[in-house]
């Protein structure tokens, strides 16, 4: 991919190729998992694990890259020269996404994990002449840094720990009764790190300032799919290593998920930018996701995927549709559903699921979560918290809304500001679509599930 | 979602739907209103076509099963009981009164405000037919989206505000409320293909330890105190009445209110019996409270739309404290007034949009004498302020009757102290009609004219469904007598 860029002269061309390939992956994924028979039998010594949980985790990450790159291609070769990079780049993170979607020992999550912020450290710093881009990406790079090392200690830990001495994530020994000492330690410290990558409070303060900083077809990717990544490895490793002393560290995650769930939705509140509200709702959406690492259940397990596609559906969407703004303030809204249509109708579909309206993806997904949460049995106050910081979310959201529908534009002395540029039709059609897509899913969210059960 | 045959419910539900969704497609406003007006027409027909079913006979068209979502075990499940019909009437009913009574009235892109009414008359049907309890939540959030859309678009000065208020109140209510569905459904028994069932039926065979009934009533309750709404849950009400174009304000008022009555009684009573015996009082007395408090505020209310808000929230107020006696004379009661409630709020407020659109005020204190400009008008509006005071020969009196009736048999006191509403529901109308249509004319009623031919149809057809039901109740009760039987043996 890298070396595209050297061959080919049009600028359009790695988007198309980026595309090509996605397409090929997805199917051939697809057709791993109904049939259970790989294309290419590689000898993976059990580092990898391949079930249908981990695939249809993929195959969803894959689909709303591919989605992604259909609706947001254009602005990518939008942000510099080095177009075909930027996607080689997105690549390497999709490998790292599947990395930690299959890893069966702790250093092949570390390296899925390292593989999939690398790139993004460049990406987010790719807008050269910006100086926020760059701000961004140091403060990215540094404490990502720190986050790496921290997760390095507690698998150190957990190494040491461990009577056999081994890597493998179904082969701690946690001892009977109360966790060993240093494997308690490197658990915490890799539940740390792991708050760190999915964005968690009190680990999330370089979210808003690095989605903002970001070119914002980039944020878009790093609120989506990255952080689906972050949690499908974060549920992977706590519910294989960890699940069988789940009541020990429960508490904890409750934590983490109600402070999460708290200052995403708190601080959204009072964004006037609708880049960094989203930046804010994506850490309120985490503690949400959280829900499902607390509960670690069958629930818990669907719950997440799904969590994960209609979230990951509605962010792209959005943020295709904020990309196209000239203004990126929630005043800059103003008067889209008259000038707009489409945008309009089709970004309060993407809000209403972020919301958890009924007919959404967004609905069923935040019902799965609550209801494996309530299923689990315990602290039922973590679920009426959830709930009541999702009514706080739909004030943010409506907010948009209400600039759309229920605003003029503002008008300057001379003529009315164009509050959107280039908009094709099939950009178009592809909102439509995924709007669409969304609202299958929110009737019929077995679609995605019943993937699960193959 | 049809299966082999499209019965009842489905047409009370889909036609409106998708009438609904063909009007955002239609381009000429004119059409718009003629198409919508039909649309409504088709869906009474239906409607009354339900009424002839008898309640045993022929249930095969009244109730549907589809397995929806089969895992989980929530279903498409529809039926039409007594109650069920005699709401969906109301709704079939009141639609195309209240088109007729706004047909003049113009608004800025017309095929979107009526493409946002038929999905929400849907959105009502749907809350009013499921038997399933997530299809009941999907429904019952559905109905407030169009409704939330249609007052922040068309509505008053501070409409944004208002909306807004009213969208987070219920919006939380109903949150609680999906908690609430969620702990039931993991403790209903399992169906052939999933482990747990939201079919009402399943809600209603948990059995539930008494201090899980109480934290789950309240769940439940405040979802539908919210939008009934009772006090101390009303703030969002008035003002909400108040901004919302007055088509709206009709559709809020007279059938959507009812969905938190209907809410009560079909959920919350069958599923926590153990919690309403033990929350009456906290219930009745909150309800008695909300009575007098809104009574005494619409005395002092200036603006039209105000008082009638308020008088609405004594009315539900009434209906709520009768619920929860859970006497059959009082749910029988109940029914009745569901029904004529709706009918005289809306004619109500026909009756303060004709004013306002004549004279473009609905302040109390600038209006006088509108009887010598407009007696038809007045007629009307008299026989419907007697309906809102209850008075005999009324179709009110028949209801607001059954429930003091059953209130007094509960506990006198309450049925003494709501007795007290009456009285103020007297002062306060008898004083707006007094102010507002008798007297000397002003330099502004002066302009007033006698209302249209249209417009004198719809308030007689309002009229005309006051007196009947007021002089001849006996087909409500037979229509819901075994929704109220099946409380009532519930609670014996």
């Amino acid at each position: 991919m890298m070396f595209g860029g050297v061959f080919f002269k049009s600028k359009s061309t790695p988007k198309y190729w980026a595309i090509a390939g996605l397409v090929i992956i997805i199917i051939a994924n697809c057709f791993e998992l109904r049939s259970g028979e790989p294309f290419f039998a590689v000898d993976v010594k059990y580092m990898l694990s391949f079930n249908s949980f981990n695939l249809t985790f993929i195959t969803v990450a894959l689909s709303c890259t591919l989605l992604y790159f259909l609706l947001s291609g254009r602005d990518v070769e939008k942000v510099g020269a080095n177009v075909s990079e930027y996607f080689a780049l997105i690549f390497f993170v999709l490998c790292g996404v599947c990395l930690s979607a299959t890893f069966n020992t702790l250093l092949i999550l570390f390296l899925g994990i390292e593989i999939m912020s690398i790139p993004l450290y460049i990406l987010t710093g790719s807008d050269k002449r910006n100086l926020k881009s760059n701000e961004a990406s140091l403060k990215y790079f540094l404490m990502g840094a720190f986050s790496t090392g921290i997760m390095l200690m507690g698998i150190a830990f957990i190494y040491g720990g461990n009577s056999e001495g081994s890597f493998f994530i179904n082969n701690i020994s946690l001892g009977d009764g109360k966790m060993p000492e240093l494997i308690a330690i490197g658990m915490v410290f890799i539940m740390i790190a792991m708050s760190f990558k999915v964005s968690a409070a009190p680990f999330h303060f370089w979210t808003p300032d690095v989605y903002d900083g970001a070119p914002t077809v980039f944020t878009s990717f790093m609120a989506t799919i990255v952080k689906v990544g972050g949690f499908i490895a974060f549920i992977r490793l706590f519910e294989n290593s960890f699940g069988k002393v789940h009541h020990q560290w429960q508490m904890l995650i409750a934590i983490i998920a109600a402070a999460t769930l708290f200052i995403g939705n708190l601080t959204a509140v009072f964004q006037q930018s609708v880049k960094r509200m989203l930046a804010y709702s994506s850490i309120a959406q985490a503690g949400f996701m959280l829900l499902a690492i607390f509960a670690l259940n069958d629930a818990a397990k669907e719950g997440l995927v799904l969590y994960s596609a209609a979230y990951s559906l509605a962010t792209i969407g959005l943020f295709a549709i904020l990309i196209k703004m000239n203004d990126y303030t929630i005043e800059g809204f103003n008067g889209l559903g008259k000038s707009n249509p489409v945008l309009a109708v089709t970004g309060t579909i993407f809000l209403l699921s972020l919301t958890g309206i009924p007919l959404t993806a967004g609905f069923q997904s935040k019902l799965f979560m609550l209801m494996a949460a309530l299923r689990n049995g315990h602290q039922h106050w973590l679920v009426l918290f959830a709930v009541l910081c999702a009514a706080v979310s739909a004030y943010y959201y409506f907010k948009i809304i209400q600039a759309m529908f229920f605003k003029d534009a503002q008008v300057t002395e001379t003529a009315a500001v164009e509050i959107v540029t280039d908009i094709t039709p099939t950009f178009k059609i592809l909102l439509v679509l995924t709007a669409g897509l969304i609202i299958l899913l929110g009737l019929f969210p077995s679609l995605l599930t019943e993937w699960l059960h193959y | 979602m049809f299966g082999n045959d499209i019965t009842i419910p489905h047409l009370l539900i889909f036609f409106p739907l998708i009438a609904g969704l063909i009007t955002f497609f239609i381009k000429k406003d004119t059409s718009v209103k003629a198409w919508s007006l039909f649309s409504v027409f088709i869906t009474l027909f239906i409607s009354i076509a339900s009424l002839y079913y008898r309640n045993n006979a022929a249930l095969s068209g009244l109730t549907f099963n589809y397995e929806w979502l089969k895992y989980m075990g929530a279903s498409f499940s529809v039926s039409l009981d007594g109650m069920g019909r005699l709401l969906t009437f109301l709704t079939a009913f009141s639609f195309p009164v209240i088109f007729i009574a706004t047909y003049r009235n113009s608004y800025k892109n017309m095929k979107a405000f009526y493409g946002l009414m038929l999905l929400s008359q849907a959105g009502l049907m749907g809350v009013f037919l499921a038997n399933d309890a997530l299809l009941f939540y999907f429904f019952w959030e559905l109905a407030l989206i169009p409704v939330y859309f249609l007052c922040s678009r068309w509505g008053g000065e501070k409409r944004i505000a208002a909306t807004f208020k009213f969208f987070i109140y219920t919006f939380t209510g109903s949150l609680l409320m999906l908690i609430g569905i969620i702990y039931l459904y993991l403790q209903t028994g399992g169906t052939p293909v999933s482990d747990h069932s939201f079919s009402l039926q399943a809600f209603q065979a948990v059995s539930l330890i008494p201090s899980q009934q109480n934290w789950l009533f309240w769940l439940f309750f405040i979802a539908f105190a919210v939008k009934m709404p009772i006090f101390p849950f009303h703030t969002w009400q008035p003002d909400t009445y108040e901004q919302s174009p007055t088509a709206v304000t009709m559709v809020l008022s007279g059938i959507m209110v009812k969905m938190g009555v209907f809410g009560v009684i079909r959920w919350l009573l069958p599923i926590f019996p153990l919690a309403v015996a033990k929350f009456d009082n906290v219930v009745i007395g909150l309800s008695v409270i909300g009575m007098i408090y809104a009574s005494l505020i619409a005395i002092k209310q200036d603006d039209l739309k105000r008082l009638a808000a308020y008088s609405s929230i004594a009315h539900i107020g009434l209906m709520c404290a009768a619920i929860f006696t859970t006497r059959e004379l009082a749910l029988e009661g109940v029914m009745i007034q569901m029904f004529s409630h709706g009918i005289n709020i809306i004619g109500l407020w026909i009756v303060i949009d004709l004013i306002e659109k004549q004279l473009g005020t609905r302040k109390i204190s600038q209006l006088g004498g509108v009887a010598h400009k407009a007696p038809v008008l007045t007629i009307m509006l008299v026989v419907i302020a007697f309906a809102n005071i209850a008075l005999p020969l009324t179709n009110a009196f028949v209801g607001e009757f059954m429930m003091f009736g059953g209130l007094f048999r509960f506990n006198a006191w309450y049925s003494a102290v709501a007795g007290l509403s009456i009285i103020l529901a007297a002062v306060y109308t008898l004083n707006m009609v007094q102010k507002v249509f008798y007297g000397d004319t002003n330099s502004l009623t002066d302009l007033m004219k006698e209302i249209s031919l249209n417009e004198k149809l719809v308030l007689g057809a309002v009229v005309i469904t006051i007196f009947i039901a007021g002089v001849y109740p006996q087909p409500f009760f037979e229509l819901t007598k075994d929704t109220v039987a099946a409380i009532g043996t519930r609670f014996k």
